[in-house]
């Protein structure tokens, strides 16, 4: 190492990054490459993975799929200011929903998960609705507390199957069909947020996060885009617990507990808050690694909980900011004049 | 009831202020309180039955180490990302975590696992036995609330805290260093904690899951009065302490939680600064 | 008719009265000057009329509609725009993608074009106006990294893409030198020949007094005067709440 006394690091953008990242006029493959490897290569990768596994990691590959989807959505609500410690709540309304109507009403798989999707965001944004005005960390513990109330009023109230839950419930066809359905609505969502978040309107739900007075001294009425992103946010998660629910044959109380909670705000601090795709690796990260240590039983939470900590205070920006820094920036050292 | 009902609402404030103080002065929202509420129980223990140290001393040593530890958890971990809130609630959220579930696995779990009564037997109060223990509870929780008055109004140190909480940056001019005000300011919340620990948990016995309960009995207490007004505490656990008394004797025990959750949530809809808050919170609320 | 016209606001801190029975009305089309000592309640008065405070006594009427019990971005959509003294632009996005905030409030969003990239050229037109360089790559550049004159310079193109009727400018001098001042003026100027009506909360009294056509005085929530620039340079109680300061 030479001495940097008198260096600093200049990072410069890629002229491709810097020339394409709003207009794309490409003019050579080498370029477009450049620009469809980051996508093309996951989505490529995970779907080779997931159909050549055993079946044991096939189920590995969903579950992973499933908070992969939380977290994006954890990570869409808090780039929209809205700090949620309690996505179990969305997921565990989704779940009911679907259960209960496969259960009481006996509607078909391809029904009840649409319908729990839309209904279990309805209901979400719904019970979130009067603390809609509560910022920040206010916000999150309503999210806290919310699923743990519901939890209880169930197993207090004996309704929807009680401490028991609902089980019978009618499974998917097979393995396959779970895989493609489950992989082909992650990236569905993954890439229709990052789409979203990037348009006029999507920037409206991040201006809210920078600053909630002056976009409302800018004529926007920051509640009903609350409810919006909520909206948004909670279907996402309804959907994952609707499509659980089917997967498992099974719907109860567990579906309330801290690890849907925990786990996609722990992918978000691994992979990188306020990117939507680095929660995603975040959890391709975690959920396999979780799997090979599931023989250390209560262990596994321990091991969240010391990589949330460490991710946070060391890493603070994420995996992802510093892989996309490292492929779309050049850096070098400049000496100091 | 009356006498139960007190009780309960003077366990309630015990809990809660340990967390009041942390958030009130430095406005970290300290999530690992529920941990290490437990942790201290444990401690305290280990130091009676391994040690065979005497009560008192171990329950003094449980304080100061916890206290030690709440200052080194904000050296190490938190001063790194402070002001961030999100970071703050996902560090505090994993310590604790980390530290429960890790109590968990070792397998301190059973009926074992409980401390001594401070002194056995009970007196007849208003036609109702209770237990000295409980006596305890409701004189030492105004103890600590006398002593947590005097230690802010007369003391340098706690003349700071309160400059630190009111206006940061003046508090900067004044040469106050809110780093170490922040640091004094966990480990006096952590070690409030451990002394409710201490006093509260002769009761029962020593569980891993309580730790989540105190957390959110904590959490509630705090909102419902208002964060950050010790005053706001104490009626705030008088109210939800009686709300859940009397549920418990009219409905069902299961009921309790659902009460003192319910109350949050009303208390955040209607009047989000809390019952005693400020008009500086209602800002950060709002 | 005056367009705005406040009544007997008043709303104390916790004991502190910090606006205390203040009347004003603003006639259409003028530029309304309102100085006084750091923390008598000039900001408060805003925040009233502005709608992120509820007075406790008093009403506001806008063209003869009460504002007091509206939302800030109701009152902000019927014409009212208000700058921050404390200047927080969207920091993550880039100075032009800050318009497109205002730009798709329910007061323009009609006016502003659909999607493709109108707003962002309504935009970058606006930043013009107000002294963005379009050539440059100031305009383009994140919010986090402008300069401090050019935050106010954002705040003041947020207004006018809001195509608001009443300028309520916070201590928008505030932290500038003298150079960027005489460049903003014009700016203000400009919007007062279209028609507008400004009200500017100002410390700097050189040049508000050049500009203003009315001015009142606030010391302890309560306005002590009233008038002309030229009345108001004169009065000896005036000189006593500001004394020090050279006019």
């Amino acid at each position: 190492m030479k001495n940097r006394e008198n260096y600093r690091k200049e990072r410069i953008d890629r002229c491709i990054k810097a020339r394409s990242d709003d207009i794309y006029a490409l003019s050579s493959y080498k370029e477009m490459w450049y620009l469809i490897f980051p996508r093309v290569v996951p989505i490529i990768g995970i779907a080779i993975l997931a159909y050549f596994l055993p079946l044991y990691w096939k189920k590995v590959v969903i579950t992973t799929c499933i908070f992969a989807m939380l977290a994006v959505s954890w990570d869409f609500l808090s780039s929209c200011g809205l700090l949620s410690l309690g996505q179990a709540l969305f997921f565990g309304i989704g779940s009911y929903t679907a259960g209960c109507l496969n259960h009481y009403f006996h509607f078909p798989i391809y029904l009840t998960i649409p319908i729990a999707t839309i209904c279990g965001g309805f209901i979400s944004t719904i019970l979130l609705l009067p603390v809609i005005r509560l910022r920040g960390i206010y916000f999150a513990m309503v999210t806290l507390i919310l699923p743990l109330m519901l939890a209880r009023g169930i197993e207090a109230t004996h309704v929807f199957g009680g401490n028991e839950g609902i089980t019978g419930l009618s499974p998917f066809p097979n393995v396959w069909v779970e895989l493609t359905f489950i992989i082909a609505g992650m990236w569905a969502a993954l890439f229709a947020l990052r789409r979203f978040i990037s348009s006029d309107y999507g920037l409206i739900f991040v201006s809210i996060r920078d600053n909630d007075r002056a976009t409302m001294a800018s004529g926007i009425n920051i509640y009903a885009f609350k409810a919006q992103a909520l909206f948004i946010g909670s279907s996402i998660c309804a959907f994952c617990g609707a499509f659980m629910t089917h997967l498992y044959m099974f719907t109860g109380i567990p579906v309330f507990t801290m690890e849907f909670s925990i786990l996609p705000i722990a992918a978000s601090a691994i992979g990188g808050i306020g990117t939507l795709a680095g929660p995603l690796l975040g959890a391709f990260i975690l959920v396999p690694l979780s799997e090979i240590l599931r023989e250390f039983g209560s262990l596994r939470v321990v091991f969240y909980g010391l990589v949330l900590v460490v991710c946070v205070v060391a890493l603070p920006e994420g995996i992802f900011h510093y892989l996309s820094r490292k492929y779309n920036e050049m850096e070098r050292w400049v000496r100091l004049e | 009831m009356f006498v139960y009902g007190l009780i309960n609402s003077a366990v309630l404030a015990l809990m809660a202020l340990g967390f009041n103080l942390t958030f009130g002065i430095s406005g970290i929202a300290n999530f690992a309180y529920g941990a290490i509420y437990v942790v201290a129980g444990f401690i305290t223990w280990a130091f009676i039955n391994h040690l065979n140290l005497p009560y008192a001393v171990s329950a003094i040593l449980t304080i100061i180490i916890i206290g030690i530890f709440g200052a080194l958890v904000y050296k190490f971990i938190i001063k790194r990302i402070r002001g961030l809130v999100i970071s703050e609630v996902i560090a505090t959220f994993g310590i604790s975590i980390i530290l429960l579930e890790l109590l968990r696995f070792i397998g301190l779990i059973g009926f074992k696992y409980s401390l001594p009564v401070f002194i056995d037997g009970s007196v007849e109060i208003l036609g109702v036995y209770v237990d000295i223990q409980r006596l305890f509870i409701i004189g030492l929780g105004i103890l600590v609330i006398i002593s947590l008055y005097v230690f802010t109004h007369h003391t340098k140190t706690g003349l700071a805290f309160r400059g630190i909480a009111q206006e940061e940056h003046t508090s900067l001019s004044l040469g106050i260093n809110p780093d170490r005000i922040a640091s004094l300011s966990m480990g006096m919340g952590s070690a409030l904690g451990a002394f409710a620990a201490i006093v509260i948990l002769p009761l029962g016995t020593i569980t891993v899951d309580s730790g989540y309960d105190v957390l959110i009995n904590a959490l509630s207490v705090c909102i419902v009065g208002g964060l950050g007004s010790t005053f706001g505490v104490i009626i705030a656990s008088f109210i939800i302490g009686y709300t859940q008394t009397i549920t418990a004797m009219y409905l069902a025990p299961h009921w309790t939680m659902i009460v003192s959750l319910f109350a949050i949530l009303v208390i955040l809809v209607i009047k989000p600064s809390g019952l005693l808050g400020h008009q500086k919170e209602l800002e950060e609320r709002v | 008719m005056a367009i705005l016209e406040i009544k007997g606001v008043t709303k104390s801190f916790g004991g502190v009265k910090a606006v205390e029975d203040v009347s004003v009305n603003v006639e259409e089309n003028t530029l309304l000057g309102i100085i006084g000592p750091n923390g008598s309640g000039k900001t408060t008065l805003v925040n009233i009329i502005t709608g992120f405070i509820k007075p406790d006594k008093g009403s506001v009427f806008f063209k003869g509609k009460e504002l007091i019990g509206l939302p800030p971005y109701t009152i902000t959509n019927l014409g009212i725009g208000r700058a921050f003294q404390m200047v927080k632009p969207f920091f993550h996005l880039p100075a032009f993608k800050n318009l497109i905030v205002p730009l798709s409030s329910k007061r323009v969003r009609s006016t502003s074009g659909g999607g493709y990239g109108d707003k962002d050229a309504i935009a970058l037109d606006i930043l013009e106006e107000v002294g963005f360089e379009r050539d440059s790559s100031v305009p383009y550049k994140t919010a986090s990294v402008l300069p401090h004159g050019y935050l106010k310079r954002l705040e003041l193109a947020r207004l006018i893409s809001l195509k608001s009727e009443i300028f309520i400018l916070d201590e928008l001098f505030s932290g500038l030198s003298i150079a960027e001042v005489t460049s903003i003026l014009p700016i203000i100027e400009k919007i007062l020949f279209e028609g507008n009506t400004v009200i500017m909360i100002e410390h700097r009294l050189k040049e508000l007094f050049r500009i203003a056509n009315k001015v009142i005085v606030f010391n302890f929530g309560r306005i002590i005067k009233e008038g002309a620039p030229k009345e108001i340079l004169e009065d000896e109680e005036v000189k006593k709440a500001y004394l020090g300061v050279e006019v």
